[in-house]
């Protein structure tokens, strides 16, 4: 027999007086998998995490962590998981470390100092450790939070928009961190809206919107489904009229500029390209853009008619 | 979308060997551990703050009624208030600690992380109620330290003065409880002191006894479950009282069991805490 996914989802509704959050979910993430969950605002990413979390109770549907139910059997199933908060909570009355230990403590860990240590160095806190959390920058107190979910060593981590509002140096200090994190065979689960984030990050992609699961696969794949590419191309002078070959790949021009987008299952770039060189004016500059999880997630998005982030 | 697959369960080890229910020690006193501390890094206005509000009751009271009026035979005026006072302070404390506890981590947001510890209700209340507990403690031999400097004050049976001191802090811990999750702004913890425990305190025979009351007013005393904790705790001095101690007792208990019960149901329950 093998052993339950680290999150396993399924049928999963939350009905709010006003809104359907949650319509029926159902998702399997694996143990060790790094796992996005990306969608527009108020798409149900919140909800979802929350109930997990337990911090919401679901109306219907199962949620489990490890085999263990997220309701029944909520003290396994909290002591299996971490969560970073998107709000920047701290508790002023304490110091970091004080902090750290106390989290520990509700957890069941009394001596758990060497873990915290280290967990401080690796986040860049060891210097603040005895500093009150209401003196500390922003980026100070995501810092902590990520450690605080950490600090009992939880199998499933889950990360709500853990970059929102952080410096540039500060957010590839993180992927660092959570790349690693995983890669020592812990399950991640982030929810973001900076898709570069999650197509830096993710194996797999769930695209969440109205409560619905709209979208489930792999970055991979979800990537290949879109095989056009964008080929910008500048000349020393205006080329004149583009040859009739060309003239249905046009998806924009400007001074001396030109831009084609090809779909490279049916257009050869050498065909293309032999076309350009006839034109009358040399060739400058060439760039070809791939299509990334941005794309993706309009392309998704927009073939329901629904709204982007 | 198919319902994703799942395995039969073989369960991995969990991390800790997490028991399914029952109340577990670690956990509880972390929590017990952390509002003390909490507490205690604002004693001036948690400790100190009561201490001197008591004290000048006591003088200002005790020097304007003190050669007026005879309670108890063989007891000064001055050493009839202090238990009362004494309870109040305890009472109030005990209240404003759990009280001002969850009122403030639901307003700064730092609720959340007893949300995601694998704290039970039970592990909650029981944490929370003791904090209460010992802060109304602490206010009450403070207050008690100082007044056997000012006066001789018996302390005929300190086992009562005991149970009506848990029974009272105890049952104010959980009204705490109750109040913190209700309210959703400091103001409405304020309203409930000022309206509620506040009035309540007061005409719960701290500077009287209800026999000295107008028929109406005795009546209206004798349904404030606060007189018969603070008549039972002065027994506990005095060997005398209002009311018989076991009739204290009874209500005390039962104010403390269902304050109790309330606050453990509604934890138990997310009330305004888990949507």
């Amino acid at each position: 027999m093998s052993p339950p996914p680290a999150v396993w989802v399924s049928g999963l509704r939350k009905a709010y007086a006003s809104h359907l959050a949650l319509a029926g979910v159902d998702l399997a993430i694996p143990e060790g998998e790094f796992f996005g969950l990306l969608g527009p605002n108020g798409a149900g990413k919140s909800t979802l995490i929350n109930i997990l979390a337990g911090m919401v109770h679901r109306s219907s549907g199962r949620a489990e962590i490890f085999g263990f139910d997220v309701e029944r059997d909520f003290r396994r199933s909290r002591q299996m998981l971490g969560v970073v908060p998107q709000e920047l909570a701290y508790d002023p009355f304490f110091t970091v470390r004080e902090f750290l230990r106390l989290q520990s403590g509700y957890f069941g860990l009394r001596h758990n100092d060497d873990w915290i240590d280290e967990l401080m160095a690796e986040l860049d806190l060891a210097d603040k450790a005895d500093a009150n959390l209401r003196s500390l920058s922003g980026g100070m107190k995501r810092r902590v939070l990520i450690a605080q979910a950490l600090v009992h060593r939880p199998p499933v981590v889950v990360l709500d928009e853990p970059t929102a509002g952080v410096d540039v140096e500060l957010r590839q200090g993180l992927w660092r961190f959570m790349r690693r994190y995983n890669q020592e065979g812990h399950t991640v689960i982030l929810t973001t809206h900076y898709l570069e984030e999650a197509e830096e990050l993710c194996s797999r992609i769930g695209i969440l919107q109205r409560g619905r699961l709209i979208a489930l696969d792999a970055k991979d794949h979800l990537l290949a489904r879109f095989t056009w590419r964008v080929l910008t191309v500048t000349f020393d002078k205006d080329p004149g009229p583009l040859p009739e070959t060309l003239a249905g790949f046009l998806s924009g021009a400007g001074e001396n500029t030109l831009v084609l987008r090809l779909d490279q299952s049916r257009h050869s770039l050498g065909a293309v390209l032999t076309a350009l060189q006839d034109l009358p004016a040399q060739i400058l500059d060439l760039h070809v853009q791939e299509p990334d999880l941005e794309d993706a997630f309009t392309d998704i998005l927009g073939n329901m008619g629904l709204e982007q982030p | 979308m198919n319902e994703p697959t799942r395995s039969t369960h073989t369960l991995p080890a969990p991390p800790l060997m997490t028991p399914a229910a029952g109340l577990r020690f670690t956990p509880t006193w972390t929590l017990f551990y952390k509002e003390v501390l909490r507490f205690g890094k604002v004693w001036l206005q948690t400790v100190a703050a009561p201490l001197v509000t008591t004290l000048l009751y006591l003088v200002v009271f005790g020097h304007a009624l003190g050669g007026r009026i005879s309670v108890y035979p063989g007891v000064s005026y001055t050493a009839f208030i202090v238990p009362g006072l004494m309870m109040m302070a305890v009472l109030q404390n005990a209240f404003a600690n759990s009280s001002s506890s969850l009122i403030q981590a639901k307003v700064t947001g730092n609720i959340v992380f007893l949300l995601l510890s694998p704290l039970g209700p039970g592990e909650i209340f029981v944490a929370m109620t003791a904090a209460s507990i010992v802060r109304g403690v602490v206010v009450g031999l403070a207050i008690l330290i100082l007044a056997l400097f000012y006066l001789h004050l018996p302390v005929i049976h300190p086992l009562w003065v005991l149970v009506f001191t848990l029974l009272g802090a105890g049952g104010m811990g959980a009204l705490g409880l109750i109040a913190g999750l209700w309210a959703e702004k400091f103001d409405q913890i304020a309203g409930f002191q000022n309206f509620l425990i506040m009035p309540l305190t007061f005409l719960a025979g701290v500077f009287y006894s209800v026999h000295s009351l107008p028929p109406a007013w005795r009546k209206i005393s004798l349904i404030n479950p606060f007189f018969y904790v603070i008549d039972g705790f002065r027994y506990g001095f005095f060997a005398a009282s209002d009311i018989s101690v076991w009739l204290c007792l009874a209500v005390s208990a039962a104010f403390a069991a269902v304050t109790s019960f309330l606050a453990w149901r509604l934890l138990r329950s997310g009330y305004k805490l888990r949507q």
